[in-house]
């Protein structure tokens, strides 16, 4: 099922959201932008607790809103499980009766064996009889999270549902998140700003910006894009790539194939055989114009300059194959290398981070 | 001077407790349908329909006794409908001392619950929306539960309000021993009479005592409120 969104709506004050954009059926859609550019009241209206002026929004076959029909179905029976920046917990209730109100109301309901599941996913188990005053920021947002899958949902929304959270207990959300996405057939779209959770997370990035969608694409593609900090304010990421874990070579070191190239790790946690999603910094990787022979560095790869921004410092951005990179140089390197978009040269990537399975 | 009740202070004493009771609960309904309507809906003549409901408690509560008489006395052709077809007689009877009361503290149950109600979360019954529930659901499981403490406090207050009414129950249902002589109304009946000054002591001091018990109670429901937010 295809999610399909398409809205307009003028605001006092004179701010205009014209937005329009697709999910595929399953995976994580990031709706990307800075704060104030109408990415809450984009989700609002999926969830039908906003009502725009004009649009229309699709669930598969099943229209949820549509101005020149007139239909606008209530939010209770658009079966969309919504993650609240803040939680949003009923202090009234145990976390168990939190996470079992959607579950109650469900047309189709989930059987115990997946409400364990889903409380063992979400590590819930030692929390249940627990008020939520009586949490920590990150388990309430796993409990609102349990809560919305509990309901059967069609679509997940989750609105910045780590931007309340400080760094370690977004750290320790962001796995479950991982797991959520890996198991979810559902859409599920993720609001966010900070670009390190959306190059983790997604699989298709949404760019939002002052009401309009400025790009949209895969995650792979956008983020390596040289004019992202215009559209997005956000500067170019290094790579984001799609590998598989092969086998450990003589030497220790693990490959990690894509589909142009081998890159190498020295430890990986995972078993030969699992895909992971790799993410190197812009600022990660050096570029030379000859192939260094001698140099502590596992991963040299050949590339060609595409394209080379303005300013200081510049970002240079590289082909391998159909892998795109950008490298993030000062100025005074790319003078002295005379770095021009079709050279050939040698990307050398210092460091790389590899996250959880696609 | 003697500390335990005489008969005729004790059934004052429990007829105020019956007739603040009754007037506070049969007034629950429309007040809670009231305030629902004032803090949820907008609507055409919402300000005078605001006016109306806090007309109790600016307007003297004699001439409120004095509108019940014209409207539920015998012959006037409400009352008169009343009696001959329900049999219900208002006039002179204990329950026209609950209708008055329940009238004269309308106001302190429609405002506690429609502070209650407008200061439950909002983002809260938005959440159960999207998790499937109705209109009615979220009111009974999320925006009442809510805003339950507040209620109780209100109904109290209006309570203790209702103990103390005399001038519309006075006009409305006269002063009847045993029937609608309420703690106030037996201290004016005690001031009436020679030398009644030591027994309107006593029921004064009884009136301080119940005032006094209620104000506690709605003061720590509303802490034991403040404390589970």
């Amino acid at each position: 099922m295809t999610v399909e969104v398409r809205i307009q709506h003028g605001f006092r004050g004179g701010f205009l959201l014209d937005a329009e954009f697709a999910m595929p059926k399953a995976g994580v859609t990031a709706l990307f932008g800075p704060s104030g550019a109408g990415k809450t009241t984009i989700v609002n209206a999926i969830a039908g607790v906003f009502r725009p002026l004009e649009g229309r929004i699709t669930f598969g076959d099943r229209v949820m809103f549509d101005s020149a029909r007139g239909e606008d179905v209530p939010p209770s029976r658009r079966h969309v499980g919504y993650v609240f920046q803040d939680a949003r917990l009923f202090p009234h209730m145990s976390v168990r009766d939190n996470l079992l109100f959607g579950w109650r109301r469900a047309g189709t309901k989930a059987s115990p064996d997946e409400i364990a599941h889903i409380i063992a996913l979400l590590g819930l188990d030692r929390l249940l009889e627990r008020r939520p005053r009586n949490l920590s920021g990150g388990e309430k947002q796993r409990v609102a999270l349990g809560r919305a899958l509990l309901s059967s949902p069609e679509v997940l929304l989750l609105d910045e549902p780590l931007a309340s959270l400080d760094a370690q207990r977004r750290a320790e959300i962001l796995p479950y998140l991982e797991r959520l996405r890996d198991e979810a057939r559902i859409p599920l779209l993720f609001v966010s700003h900070a670009l390190d959770e959306v190059s983790r997370l997604a699989d298709q990035i949404v760019v939002v910006r002052n009401g309009r969608v400025t790009l949209q694409g895969s995650v792979f593609d956008i983020l390596t894009r040289l004019e992202l900090p215009d559209i997005a304010g956000a500067p170019p990421v290094g790579a984001v790539i799609a590998a598989m874990v092969e086998p450990p070579r003589e030497d220790g070191l693990i490959p990690l194939s894509f589909d142009t190239g081998i890159l190498y790790v020295s430890r990986l946690a995972r078993p030969a055989g699992t895909r992971v999603r790799v993410r190197i910094k812009a600022e990660e990787i050096m570029l030379a114009l000859e192939e260094p022979k001698a140099i502590s560095a596992n991963n040299v790869l050949p590339v060609r300059i595409l394209a080379v921004s303005g300013g200081d410092p510049v970002d240079v951005q590289l082909v391998s194959g159909s892998t795109r990179f950008v490298a993030r140089v000062t100025r005074a390197s790319c003078a002295r290398l005379d770095l021009r978009p079709g050279r050939s040269i040698f990307a050398i990537i210092k460091s790389v981070t590899v996250d959880a399975s696609l | 001077m003697d500390l335990s009740l005489t008969p005729a202070e004790t059934e004052a004493l429990l007829l105020s407790l019956r007739i603040a009771t009754v007037a506070v609960l049969g007034a629950f309904p429309f007040a809670f349908a009231a305030a629902l309507a004032l803090a949820r809906l907008h609507f055409p003549g919402k300000s005078l329909a605001d006016g109306l409901v806090h007309l109790p408690l600016v307007l003297p509560p004699v001439a409120i006794g004095f509108l019940l008489l014209a409207a539920f006395g015998t012959r006037a052709p409400l009352g008169a409908f009343l009696l001959h077809t329900l049999g219900i007689r208002f006039v002179f009877s204990w329950t026209g001392a609950a209708l008055a009361s329940a009238i004269i503290t309308f106001p302190f149950q429609v405002r506690a619950i429609r502070i209650s109600l407008e200061a439950a979360d909002r983002s809260l019954s938005l959440a159960a929306q999207t998790l499937g529930a109705g209109w009615w659901d979220r009111l009974f499981n999320i925006t009442l539960p809510l805003a339950l403490p507040g209620i109780a406090a209100g109904l109290i207050t209006a309570f203790a309000a209702s103990l103390g009414e005399f001038g519309a129950i006075i006009t409305f249902v006269s002063n009847i021993p045993g029937e609608t002589q309420t703690l106030p109304l037996a201290i004016y009946s005690a001031l009436q009479s020679p030398g009644g000054e030591d027994q309107a002591i006593r029921l004064s001091l009884i009136s301080i005592a119940l005032a006094l018990i209620f104000v506690i109670l709605a003061e720590v429901v509303q802490r034991r409120t403040r404390e589970t937010a």
